[in-house]
């Protein structure tokens, strides 16, 4: 039995995903990070929900559970415990999406967080509430025309990294689909990692991004290049590690604007961008302590 | 056996805590926990206790509190939450959803007025918010019933006839926090009669998929699969009782408790505390030479109707006391309960004790006078304005 659930993907063909989703991507990308590990994976309300098809039949290759949109890591919570008591070595992995982290999973999240429960909360970010057919949520980037917000969004994107290191979690990471040898090292070290890890992976999605299926991962390279998505790692709250370095270029800005109609309405320009996405990096750098290395802290600190 | 002081609270905590320690030798046992009033010491008391394989999760709300309970079903293990009133009300979303996937979790409510405006005192209207929901309901009128309660409470929902969420109310104060003698069985006899939990759709290394989409085809069956066993509970709970009384030595109370009512015309029905009372008024007016009986009901999901039925029969005045109100119809277990009497009997719904009124034997007797005068049923009527 436990070869079943060891070898066999965790997210299988014939699903009902968009084309070029990039919660698919994710999943295949953390099927290579599991490995042997046993797991069990507790998804909330969003796409990945109703991706594992109608009963009985499944999607999922391991055993899952489907919470309530605000309770993933409250049942991740018990289900890490039960592992726990038992000495079972069980990997308890949420999957959730940015409505169920960033909005209304996000006073369970942060308390799972603070009591630094066993858990590795994986949240690929859609910007979007794709499920209910595509609202804003805090996680949409300003901007984005959403069903909610037509004429695009007026708010920033919360910094929900930022919010995560301020719980001191032993780990807490920024992922790039599009730079797989950097997930993968990441994906392993928060599969093996004890205690309360968090990823946040930008993920593409052509419905609710207007974009081509086929240029999902193009565009996430584009804001990694851009410098509008910072790809790096924060162990413990307080050290900073930058894994990719952008170019900054107002031409990988512009694609990935162009690219998407959700951003044509509002027309936003890379010009606009660009203040937020300095201010960004200057406290990225000062954080991870490689420009200013006045500030920086010993790393046994 | 030994016999202590305890509040119903921490006699609801302390029968949990056994419990937990019963199941060491299976999955353990994890509870989510979060304070309200007056249901807050009841966790406390959990949370002091020594359980080996036992984790009591200290959450931030008690929609997480019966998350982290789903959770710990879900992997297999016993679990348990407690709380009241709003707490319940915030909890209710993953209660449906425990009581859907079919995981056994105990609660202990301590029932109490929903707000704001707040009160916090007894009021059967939070648990009633769940009463459809599929979660086995009891209503106890003595420390030593809560404490019997639970304990069986485990056993029942952990059958694998039954498999769904037992929920055990108190009435907030009149019961959570009065300080009452309870016999406390040893360990031993505990383990003897719980097994160790069993959940056999738990996640274990096989894949497979809880709570995932359904179509209205599978869903129906789904949910009168759920509404038939929680029928045949009734019958599981009269063995379990059967079971209970050579363990620990005394009766586990059933379903319903009649309490002279063979020969009586008139017949006061209700749940918890006010039971007792009506029991009390009951033997004053059977000295004067009424016939008057009282019928309690301890279990009201699954409602034993026939059983109801059979005490009803013959009776000619029904007076059903409610301590919630169902606005815009009237007291809940009025309306569940009233087209179980013989027709043409008088069936007069009183709603007392509302929002944590005291119901005094002086109100029963009030309620038996009015009852005895009328001819025709009326609207449900609330007491305290008479
Ligand atoms: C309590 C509750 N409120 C609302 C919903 C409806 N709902 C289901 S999924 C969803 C949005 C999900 O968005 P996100 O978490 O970003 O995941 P995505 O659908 O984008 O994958 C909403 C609003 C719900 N299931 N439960
Ligand atoms: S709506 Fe977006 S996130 Fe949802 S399945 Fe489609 S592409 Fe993926
Ligand atoms: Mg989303």
């Amino acid at each position: 039995m436990n070869d079943v659930c060891n070898t066999a993907a965790i997210f299988r063909q014939g699903n009902t995903n968009c084309g070029g989703c990039g919660m698919s991507i994710t999943l295949q990308m953390l099927r290579r990070a599991v490995g042997a590990n046993p797991v069990h994976l507790v998804i909330p309300a969003c796409c990945g929900a109703v991706a594992g098809g109608t009963f009985p039949q499944s999607t999922y290759g391991v055993p899952t559970i489907m919470s309530t949109f605000a309770s993933a890591a409250a049942v991740a919570s018990g289900l890490a415990s039960v592992a726990s008591l038992n000495g079972e070595g069980t990997r308890v992995i949420v999957l959730a999406g940015d409505g169920g982290t960033f909005d209304i999973g996000f006073a369970t999240l942060s308390a799972a967080a603070e009591r630094n429960e066993d858990i590795l909360f994986l949240c690929y970010d859609n910007e979007i509430y794709g499920n209910t057919g595509g609202q804003r949520s805090s996680a949409t980037p300003q901007g984005a025309v959403t069903s909610n917000t037509l004429e695009g969004k007026l708010e920033q994107k919360k910094d929900i990294l930022a919010v995560m290191a301020a719980h001191r979690i032993p780990y807490a990471a920024s992922v790039s689909l599009a730079h797989a040898e950097d997930t993968q090292k990441k994906f392993a070290h928060a599969v093996a990692q004890k205690g309360f890890r968090f990823l946040h992976v930008l993920s593409p999605c052509p419905t609710g991004w207007k974009s081509e299926p086929a240029l999902g991962l193009e565009l996430v390279r584009l804001a990694v290049r851009s410098g509008l998505w910072p790809v790096y790692e924060i162990f413990d709250g307080k050290r900073y590690t930058v894994s990719i370095e952008p170019d900054f270029s107002d031409e990988a800005l512009g694609l990935y604007l162009s690219l998407q109609r959700r951003f044509q309405k509002s027309g936003l320009t890379a010009a606009d961008l660009r203040p937020a996405i300095e201010r960004n990096w200057q406290s990225l750098r000062a954080l991870s302590g490689r420009i200013i290395p006045g500030k920086r802290e010993s790393r046994e600190g | 056996m030994s016999s202590q002081l305890l509040s119903a609270n921490h006699a609801a905590a302390l029968a949990t805590t056994l419990a937990a320690r019963a199941n060491r030798k299976g999955k353990g046992f994890v509870s989510g926990v979060y304070p309200i009033t007056p249901s807050t010491e009841c966790m406390e008391y959990l949370c002091n206790q020594k359980i080996e394989k036992g984790r009591v999760v200290r959450v931030e709300s008690e929609h997480s509190a019966m998350g982290v309970c789903i959770g710990g079903a879900a992997a297999g293990a016993r679990s348990f939450t407690a709380t009241s009133s709003n707490g319940l009300a915030y909890m209710v979303e993953n209660c449906i959803a425990a009581a859907n996937l079919r995981l056994p979790v105990v609660m202990v409510v301590a029932n109490r007025t929903l707000g704001p405006p707040w009160n916090i005192w007894a009021d059967q209207g939070d648990a009633l918010l769940l009463r459809d929901a599929g979660l086995i309901q009891f209503y106890c009128a003595s420390n030593q019933e809560v404490f019997d309660t639970v304990l069986s409470a485990f056993r029942l929902a952990e059958d694998g006839r039954v498999m769904m969420p037992v929920m055990v109310n108190m009435e907030g104060f009149i019961l959570s926090h009065n300080v009452a003698p309870v016999e406390i069985p040893q360990q031993g006899l505990v383990d003897d009669f719980l097994p160790l939990t069993d959940i056999p759709h738990r996640l274990e290394t096989v894949p497979h998929t809880l709570g995932q989409v359904e179509l209205p085809h599978q869903n129906e069956c789904h949910r009168f699969q759920h509404h038939t066993a929680m029928l045949a509970a009734a019958a599981i709970y009269d063995d379990i009782r059967a079971q209970f009384e050579p363990i620990f030595g005394r009766a586990l109370q059933g379903a319903l408790v009649p309490y002279r009512c063979d020969d009586a015309e008139t017949l006061i029905v209700s749940m918890g505390t006010m039971g007792i009372t009506a029991e009390r008024v009951v033997d004053d007016m059977r000295a004067a030479g009424a016939r008057v009986g009282s019928l309690r009901l301890r279990l009201f999901r699954p409602l034993p109707v026939d059983a109801i039925r059979a005490v009803f029969a013959g009776k000619k005045r029904i007076a059903i006391l409610d301590r919630n109100i169902g606005l815009g119809l009237g007291g809940v277990l009025w309306s569940d309960t009233r087209a179980l009497a013989d027709p043409g009997a008088v069936v007069q719904n009183y709603l007392t004790g509302l929002g944590g009124g005291d119901v005094r034997p002086e109100h029963i007797a009030k309620i038996v006078a009015d009852i005895a005068a009328r001819e025709i049923s009326g609207a449900p009527m609330l007491m305290e304005a008479v």
